[in-house]
């Protein structure tokens, strides 16, 4: 049973989050680095370069990048002081067991007879309750390399169909709807491609918090004549002095999307040729939108008429534009047609395809591309192949050299898994770079399903507050102590280099997850001795998928600064080539290995797909019980569920703790002052938190950031409520109310700030 | 080894988004390792979301030199005015004071002043200062004159700034808007003007930046 050993203030006590501050040579101004080592930050999306300064096998600190292209040694605060993740006093330097009679809850043991134990519980259990019976849940912040063994691992070792990875929380409305509407999962541009363009329309993305790097690409189009539209329920900073800002009620994203094409087709701002020649089902787009009038578009998003009409006159009457969103509109029970209705907009404007327009999401997590497109994801094999394909199946058969039936069929998306945890039908769980129970929703329900498991086996760096729950804690790899890809938010295919050994008997993850199959006794495709092969073998397992990954190298990627996919290693008619990327996706008489010729896009007939983007009402919206909306999201401070930037001390001090962000009408209704503490309350869960008066935000919503644990929680308090199809949970909007806390949390008492 | 002459910094506080990489980065300079030198101002959290970064102007004539009883403060001849040396500073805090932009830093527990020295160690050597490098924004810029025009061509660079009857002139620009005439900053002005209805934030540099010049209202 993977209930706590002990109170969680005990294992807090031993295993923190404690802070780090430099010391010793990372501040000492003299302390010479042995090395440089260019390699990429481990946090977001944008995957900036570093280079990091290395002694005695300690990242001591940093030195700008200037020469990588995307950043030129820009980096915001997680930049700066990632490398204090190093040489971390919470480090795990050994495994450990579960032990209640142990002060935190945990005894060190040898990492050889840890790994046995994992290979017997997984043994008894599949032989007991059968193969699926153990379920794996991954991350999007591993490099390619270790998504794919993950996928493999699954697959061929654990022969589970249960696999799936925290991108659920992220990437996936973005991934689906690109899949309906172009047939392939991608940005389409290069960030460049923003300047030049004459609006930039930028929907759910709080970029200067978020993908901070962006920002310069914003203001660089700015002085070039970009015209800046927001879409935010909060004035973000990047919406400070944006051209123009429109206030979106929280899961009303798709209303202003219809009513902006609306208005555009009253114009006839849109481009007929485009459509015409380039795709299909515009007509029952318009039929659909001739229902949002400016006037109840206003009504539903609570946006006014007067910038509505200003947003549809300045991205309709634009000869180039780019459309950026990111998890404001994503995170949605609508969450895939809210992003189906900015390419609506995007294919009705017909541009696409050019150095000046283009069209992208802004992806979160370090991998939030590359971690998306190999098989770690419930229904996906390597290439961004679908399971259920029977020729899909065959290819990846043939390349992990098993038999086509052994390949499990689809499973499920994580929250659906932690149904299938709650009913017993998973009863072992590996995890790896997931931390469920800060980051899914309505998380006092994850806690009672991780009680329910018979055996659990968490694999990390620091004990994240899941892992806390875990029978076996396997001590796994920072990002600098190993070598491997990821893919960045425009698609480019990038490397992270090594700088140190994995301290103590931590390990490289990907030789982890091959430790546990030599125990099972099952080998077979899982002997990999580095990274670079686990590379090799997914270039051929991408080839002749649709992020085919075939012609990238090591080498390539180091002399390129990153290269985009798709890259294939053969030309159209299978004669090797040296492709050096695609920076640019659908351009006109671009060749792709679905269409074949016929159009640019990924479907047999080379058109892209119009889909009705149908503006549904969130789950558990605002009634006279919970009369507020609350949304959650991110501080530039912080990453995540704070696993590594909740022990980093000078972030911590940037912003210590969640506060509720509320506007100063809803304040003095309540009787809140700024910093009085206020309680939130939803259907679910409750959280005391400090108040942040600001005039910043919708009157009708409320704000907090979801990085901490514990009563600290965000999502104590949100739905898990998903997409239909994407099943990202709606992490942006739910049913709140708020009113002053009867005085300070217990929790002030016993933890810190970060705790 | 001096700081180029062609090299010059520029603050944009239109484009900075508060995000304090600044302030993170300032701190692993070797020249003062382990300590921020540079403020990063939030104007008026309350009603809006701005922040000015704000480094030492190094002015021409500085007043934290001119005023100093132990003559520890010195300009080298590249313009960067430096921290306090430690064998004259008596830690009387008069620079502190006297500063119009509020820069120098008394270290207590070191009865020393410290303050932005433009990263010395880095700009000496031909590199950027640690705060223009990282600043993911733009609003800190390290560069030539020639550079920053083609960079921003809606704005242009000014280092005059007007203190009561105290002019003073920088080394260190300002960006300001193409649009406005204002040949320097009227700093204490500002001060005078309550921001209107509480809706806006008090704002320093005028509205408006990226208006286009000809439909822009030029106030007087």
């Amino acid at each position: 049973m993977a209930t706590l050993p002990v109170e969680p203030d005990r294992i807090i006590e031993q295993f923190g989050p404690h802070l780090k501050y430099m010391a010793g040579d990372q501040l000492d101004a003299s302390a010479e680095p042995e090395k440089l080592v260019k390699t990429h930050c481990c946090f977001c999306g944008q995957q900036c370069g570093i280079q990091l300064k290395v002694k005695d096998n300690q990242v001591i600190g940093f030195e700008p990048w200037e020469e990588f292209p995307f950043n030129r040694g820009m980096l915001c605060p997680k930049g700066v002081k990632r490398y204090l993740q190093g040489a971390h006093p919470d480090r795990l330097l050994t495994a450990y067991r579960r032990d209640p009679s142990a002060p935190g809850g945990f005894s060190p043991m040898p990492y050889d007879e840890a790994i046995r134990r994992v290979g017997d519980e997984i043994q008894r259990l599949q032989s007991t309750y059968g193969n699926d019976s153990v379920g794996i849940l991954s991350g999007a912040s591993l490099t390619t390399e270790k998504t794919y063994l993950m996928g493999k691992f699954a697959r061929v070792c654990l022969k589970t169909k249960y696999i799936d990875y925290n991108g659920r929380l992220c990437m996936v409305s973005a991934g689906a709807a690109n899949k309906k509407a172009f047939g392939i999962d991608r940005t389409t541009n290069p960030w460049a491609d923003m300047i030049g363009a004459e609006v930039i329309w930028v929907a759910g993305s709080n970029v200067a918090e978020c993908s901070p790097i962006t920002t310069n690409y914003l203001w660089q189009a700015r002085e070039h004549g970009a015209k800046i539209i927001i879409q935010d329920p909060r004035i973000t900073p990047i919406a400070r002095t944006c051209s123009l800002f429109l206030p979106v009620k929280p899961g009303r994203d798709a209303a202003v999307f219809a009513g902006v094409l609306q208005f555009m087709i009253e114009k006839d701002w849109i481009d007929h040729d485009f459509i015409d020649k380039h795709t299909v089902g515009f007509d029952k787009v318009a039929e659909y939108c001739s229902g949002w009038t400016l006037k109840r578009t206003a009504e539903v998003s609570g946006v006014s008429e007067k910038a509505l009409q200003q947003a549809a006159e300045y991205w309709g009457q634009a000869k180039s534009s780019f459309l950026l969103h990111a998890r404001g509109i994503e995170h949605h029970s609508n969450g895939v047609n809210n992003a189906l209705g900015t390419i609506n907009m995007v294919l009705a404007s017909g541009r696409l395809g050019r150095r000046d327009s283009g069209y992208g999401t802004i992806v979160g997590q370090a991998n939030g591309q590359g971690g998306r497109e190999h098989g770690q994801k419930c229904d996906q094999l390597p290439g961004l192949r679908d399971i259920s394909n029977p020729e899909h199946r065959k290819y990846i058969a043939s390349v992990w050299k098993v038999p086509e039936e052994s390949i499990p069929g689809p499973g499920v998306d994580a929250v659906e898994m932690f149904r299938k945890i709650d009913a017993g039908e998973i009863k072992g769980l590996l995890s790896i770079c997931f931390n469920p129970k800060v980051s899914l929703p309505d998380n006092s329900w994850i806690t009672r399903c991780l009680e329910k498991l018979e055996f659990y086996v968490g694999i990390d760096f620091f004990l994240n507050d899941t892992a806390r729950h875990a029978d076996i804690v396997l001590p796994g790899s920072l990002m600098e102590e190993d070598e491997g890809t990821v893919t960045q938010v425009e698609g480019r295919v990038i490397k992270h280099n090594k700088a140190v050994d994995c301290p103590g008997e931590a390990r490289q993850d990907w030789r982890v997850i091959q430790d546990i199959a030599k125990a099972l006794g099952r080998t077979h495709g899982m002997t990999f001795g580095s990274p670079r092969e686990i590379f090799e073998e997914l270039r051929v397992a991408s080839k002749g998928g649709i992020s085919d990954y075939s012609g990238i190298t090591y080498e390539k990627i180091e002399q390129q600064y990153g290269v985009f996919w798709p890259c294939p290693s053969t030309d159209q008619n299978g004669n090797p080539i040296d492709h050096k990327g695609t920076e640019r996706l659908f351009e006109p008489g671009s060749w792709n290995p679905i269409a074949r010729g016929a159009g640019p896009f990924y479907f047999p007939d080379g058109k892209a797909r119009f889909n009705v983007a149908e503006y549904r009402a969130p789950v558990d919206d605002a009634d006279d019980q919970y009369p507020l909306l609350l949304t959650t999201g991110r501080v530039i401070s912080q990453f995540l569920s704070g696993t590594q930037t909740r022990r980093i001390g000078p972030l911590v001090d940037q912003y210590p703790e969640p506060r509720i962000e509320l506007h100063p009408q809803l304040a003095q209704k309540l009787g809140i002052a700024d910093g009085d503490w206020a309680t939130a309350e939803s259907r679910r869960g409750t959280t005391t938190l400090r108040a942040m008066v600001v005039t910043t935000i919708r009157p009708d919503t409320i704000f907090i950031p979801y990085h901490w644990a514990g009563p600290k929680s965000a999502n104590q308090l949100t739905v898990a409520a998903q997409d239909p199809t994407s099943k990202i949970p709606q992490y942006k909007v739910c049913a709140a109310r708020l009113r002053k806390a009867d005085g300070p949390p217990e929790y002030v008492k016993h933890l810190e700030p970060q705790q | 080894m001096p700081v180029p002459e062609t090299l010059e910094f520029f603050i944009d506080p239109n484009r900075c988004i508060g995000c304090q990489s600044c302030v993170q980065a300032c701190a692993e300079c070797g020249t003062h390792k382990g300590r921020s030198m540079i403020q990063l101002d939030t104007i008026d959290r309350g009603h809006s979301t701005q922040t000015v970064p704000v480094v030492c102007m190094h002015c021409h004539s500085p007043t934290c030199a001119e005023v100093c009883p132990a003559d520890a403060i010195k300009k080298t001849e590249d313009g960067v005015v430096q921290s306090a040396r430690k064998p004259r500073c008596i830690a009387c805090s008069n620079c502190v004071v006297a500063c119009p932009f509020g820069i120098p830093k008394m270290m207590s527990e070191l009865d020393l002043m410290m303050k932005c020295n433009m990263c010395y160690e880095r700009t000496s050597e031909g590199k950027k200062p640690m705060c223009a490098t990282v600043c993911p924004s733009g609003a800190l810029y390290f560069g030539t004159r020639e550079e920053i025009a083609n960079l921003r061509p809606m704005s242009r660079p000014i280092n005059t700034f007007q203190f009561g009857n105290q002019t003073i002139t920088t080394k260190v620009n300002m960006m300001v808007p193409k649009t406005r005439q204002a040949e320097h900053l009227d700093v204490t002005s500002a001060m005078n003007d309550a921001p209107k209805g509480k809706t806006l934030s008090l704002d320093v540099l005028g509205t408006a930046m990226y208006v286009p010049a000809e439909s822009a209202e030029v106030r007087p």
